[in-house]
């Protein structure tokens, strides 16, 4: 048997059951708990994709931080009757049925999913303006001892460029313009080749049998063959990460000022504040 | 079945995000409603990375994506504990059908 969806099924299975026992149970401390192995399943299903970072930081931060913090909240407020409380059945069949009806909208929403092009349309051809060639070949992932996607991943937070590629519009390549018919494909079977094999090497996986992935209208080199790729910029996720570290700060700083040790005389005060006093009696 | 694709893995984050909602929904205990927010996000993370993975047209975006709602999940979930604590100290209680007057 393979070992690949054997594996999934296990793990899929596991999380999926403990997701459902997080749900049903009605103890606060067995919810934790069940939910602590939900998160170690998604990491192993996070791993058993291939996205090796991704599952570790699962791991660290959601398995290793905030179930901490889950837990602590749970110890802190966990009282005689605030262990266990049940809800009533009205209230469950109402959820129950309406999250049925929502899986149900789910799941029919990607197995119903027709995508491609309008078959009443087959006779134009189909100009792919795409981006150019990806850093990643998926021939390669199956076979890969390490994992590629964390190298990508850690360079795009850095700063280099890893996203899909664009041409800038402030570069000094003159794109050729889209006209209203549609362009004949390149008449030179090398140009052509060399525009095809700049593509995509992921699109080419989109063509049908039967059917011819045509280049785009892309400016050829005439000295080299190949088409000309200045004023090619990829994305990078620099700002997202800046972005998310000052978001962190500000969590950091509110967390630690909304949940600051107070007085304990608070609490005697709140239990005390005059609701049973004269009114006619004056406040201090 | 011999062959686990992109549909499998929907499937598993529809899941857990639907057993996050009906937790939301039905605990009564604010930590309770907590823990369904964290399967929410869990279940939108299998899809973000099953699509990264399993569609041509994408290579880390999704990753990148899941990255980041994990970070935010964390710092989320830090802010309402607090919350939630100090609901607890003012009313000594973390029945959310006894917070009816939305005070602190």
């Amino acid at each position: 048997m393979e070992w690949q969806p054997f594996l999934f099924w296990v793990i899929a299975g596991l999380t999926s059951a403990c997701a459902l026992a997080t749900v049903v149970t009605h103890n606060i401390v067995r919810a934790a708990t069940w939910l602590l192995f939900t998160l170690a399943g998604a990491s192993g299903l996070f791993f058993l994709i291939g996205a090796d970072l991704v599952g570790a930081i699962q791991l660290l931060v959601y398995v290793g931080g905030t179930m901490v913090l889950v837990v602590f909240g749970v110890m802190l407020t966990a009282e005689g009757p605030f262990i266990s409380m049940r809800t009533s059945s009205a209230e469950w069949a109402i959820s129950a049925s309406t999250a049925l009806a929502f899986l149900a909208v789910l799941i029919l929403s990607f197995l119903l999913n027709r995508s491609g092009r309008d078959p009443k349309l087959a006779d134009e051809p189909v100009y792919v303006f795409a981006p150019q060639k990806n850093l990643i070949d998926p021939d390669e992932i199956a076979n890969a001892k390490t994992s590629p996607y964390t190298m990508v991943i850690g360079q795009g937070f850095a700063g280099v460029g890893v996203g899909p590629a664009h041409r800038d519009p402030n570069s000094q390549v003159k794109v050729i313009e889209k006209k209203d018919t549609p362009e004949p494909p390149l008449a030179d079977p090398k140009l052509k080749k060399a525009a095809i094999d700049d593509l995509d090497v992921n699109l080419k996986n989109l063509v049908r049998p039967g059917e011819e992935l045509l280049p785009p209208p892309v400016k050829v080199d005439e000295k080299t063959g190949r088409p000309d790729t200045t004023g090619i910029v990829r994305a990078n996720y620099l700002l997202p990460f800046e972005i998310v570290s000052v978001h962190l700060l500000v969590v950091l700083i509110g967390a630690a000022y909304l949940a600051r040790a107070r007085r304990p005389e608070t609490r005697v005060e709140r239990q005390t504040d005059g609701r049973n006093d004269d009114p006619a009696e004056a406040r201090p | 079945m011999t062959e686990v694709g992109l549909n499998h893995y929907l499937f598993v984050g529809a899941l857990l995000f639907v057993c996050g909602l009906v937790c939301m929904a039905t605990k009564r205990n604010a930590i309770g409603v907590l823990i369904g927010v964290e399967l929410v996000l869990n279940g939108a993370n299998i899809n973000f990375v099953a699509f990264s993975r399993f569609n041509p047209v994408f290579e880390i975006e999704g990753m990148t994506m899941a990255l980041l709602v994990i970070v935010m999940a964390a710092g989320e979930a830090a802010v309402a504990l607090a919350i939630v604590l100090n609901f607890y100290n003012n009313h000594l209680t973390v029945d959310v059908d006894q917070a009816e007057e939305l005070k602190g």
